[in-house]
């Protein structure tokens, strides 16, 4: 399955949310992104922008002061926000 | 029938999760919309200062669709807020926050988006008399004109206090079901919160972003007095946030980190700019905004040495890194009382 990977080092939330849902927007069903981040409020944001978005969050964990989480884009139930 | 669809401006507030709330218990479809400004309270303070690591970190407006099982949609619009601070039309409130012109402009967003999105109408939760500048009988008809949202634009906390809406008259929404409420009293919104079983909700005291905070608001003027112009970047404003900020000439001015948190922070803009730490005692990471001159260094370290551990010592020693070149500077650690009060900001 295609990966893509966001970088969204040194962002501060709600920031690399904002660039989670609009990489999210052009990708499509059962999509992975992998979003590396240095804020650790990205840890409980982006996976609750995930659940209220219809998405799934496969695993996270942290790497040397970054935070990595990888979804799996999900059915397309999503408005698109602009 | 049809079932119409809103979409709340949702702020991670009590007020507007109640609005949203209200509407949806009449059957209505409602997403939220969150505009991301920079000077937004949320994430990035808990992000920086250790100290509020304990706290929650959770995003607030986030957090406030996931209660209403609602989505959200998170806008930045850092780039078209700066007109809106710069030059408010309708003026600023008690700092540098300027929102009446704010709220109007979010309305607009969310009527594009709403037309966008092909949606019926736009709710917020705001209530008459809540806020001395935005929450007026007076300003509630500015924000629905000036918006060009119009009758689209319902306030369920306060609707019976105004003249029925599209969505009213049109009965996509039962007026009788909506409420009066009015006044700087936050006890209905609470019993109300309470009616729906919320519970842990955030109530932000002054309003939902820095320019109410008189500090806040105070660094900001002097940023745009020092540069000659009311402009900023994204990085300005989030600078103003971390820090202990100093004047002491008016070429430059002083970042100093306060606590671990911060010197991670302003570790990441150590390229951008002249900066100073401490190499004889431990001490804060120091960053120099503006153009100094040899003397002015020197009068930056002494100070910067005055915030370290030596601060009682005769002498320490400062590293300074100005355009990638890094030097030394022994200087005496400056005493307190001689650094004027009006040097910070
Ligand atoms: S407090 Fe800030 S975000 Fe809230 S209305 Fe005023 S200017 Fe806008």
């Amino acid at each position: 399955m295609k990966k893509t990977v966001l970088n969204a080092r040194r962002l501060l939330c709600p920031l690399p949310v904002i660039r989670v849902q609009n990489t999210v927007k052009n990708l499509g069903t059962g999509e992975i992104l992998e979003v590396v981040c240095t804020d650790p409020g990205a840890l409980s944001d982006i996976p609750t922008w995930c659940r209220i978005n219809g998405h799934r969050v496969i695993t996270s964990r942290s790497e040397h002061d970054e935070y990595i989480i990888t979804l799996e884009v999900g059915d397309g139930a999503v408005q698109p926000a602009r | 029938m049809q079932q119409r669809k809103a979409v709340a401006l949702i702020s991670g507030g009590l007020d507007s999760m109640l609005a949203a709330r209200v509407v949806q218990e009449q059957g209505v479809h409602v997403e939220g919309i969150n505009f991301f400004t920079g000077f937004c309270v949320e994430g990035h303070t808990h992000a920086i200062r250790k100290k509020d690591k304990a706290k929650s970190k959770r995003n607030s407006a986030l957090w406030v669709a996931e209660q209403l099982g609602i989505q959200l949609h998170i806008i930045d619009i850092i780039e078209e807020y700066k007109d809106v601070v710069i030059n408010p039309k309708h003026g600023y409130g008690a700092h540098l926050n300027p929102c009446l012109d704010c709220k109007i402009f979010m309305v607009a967003k969310a009527n594009e988006w709403r037309r966008d999105n092909a949606f019926d109408f736009i709710l917020t939760g705001e209530v008459i008399g809540q806020r001395p500048m935005s929450q007026r009988k007076e300003t509630m008809p500015v924000v629905a004109g000036e918006s060009g949202a119009d009758d689209l634009l319902l306030r369920p906390l306060c609707a019976k206090n105004l003249p029925p809406t599209l969505p009213e008259r049109e009965g996509w929404i039962d007026r009788d079901a909506l409420y009066d409420f009015s006044g700087r009293s936050r006890k209905p919104q609470m019993a109300l919160a309470t009616a729906f079983g919320f519970e842990d909700y955030s109530q932000p005291a002054g309003g939902c972003c820095f320019l109410t905070d008189e500090h806040y608001s105070d660094k900001l003027a002097d940023l745009w007095r020092a540069r000659g112009s009311r402009e900023y970047e994204l990085d300005d404003i989030m600078l103003l946030k971390v820090g202990r900020h100093l004047r002491p000439r008016p070429n430059f001015k002083m970042i100093i980190a306060r606590e671990e948190g911060e010197t991670k922070f302003l570790k990441g803009y150590r390229k951008a700019f002249t900066s100073m730490n401490p190499v004889s005692h431990s001490g804060p990471l120091v960053l120099i905004d503006g153009d100094p001159t040899e003397d002015d260094l020197k009068l930056a370290a002494s100070l910067t040495a005055r915030y370290s551990q030596g601060r009682e010592a005769e002498t320490v020693e400062v590293e300074v890194v100005r355009d990638g070149v890094s030097r030394r500077l022994v200087v005496p650690p400056m005493p307190a009382h001689k650094i004027p009060p009006e040097w910070h900001i």
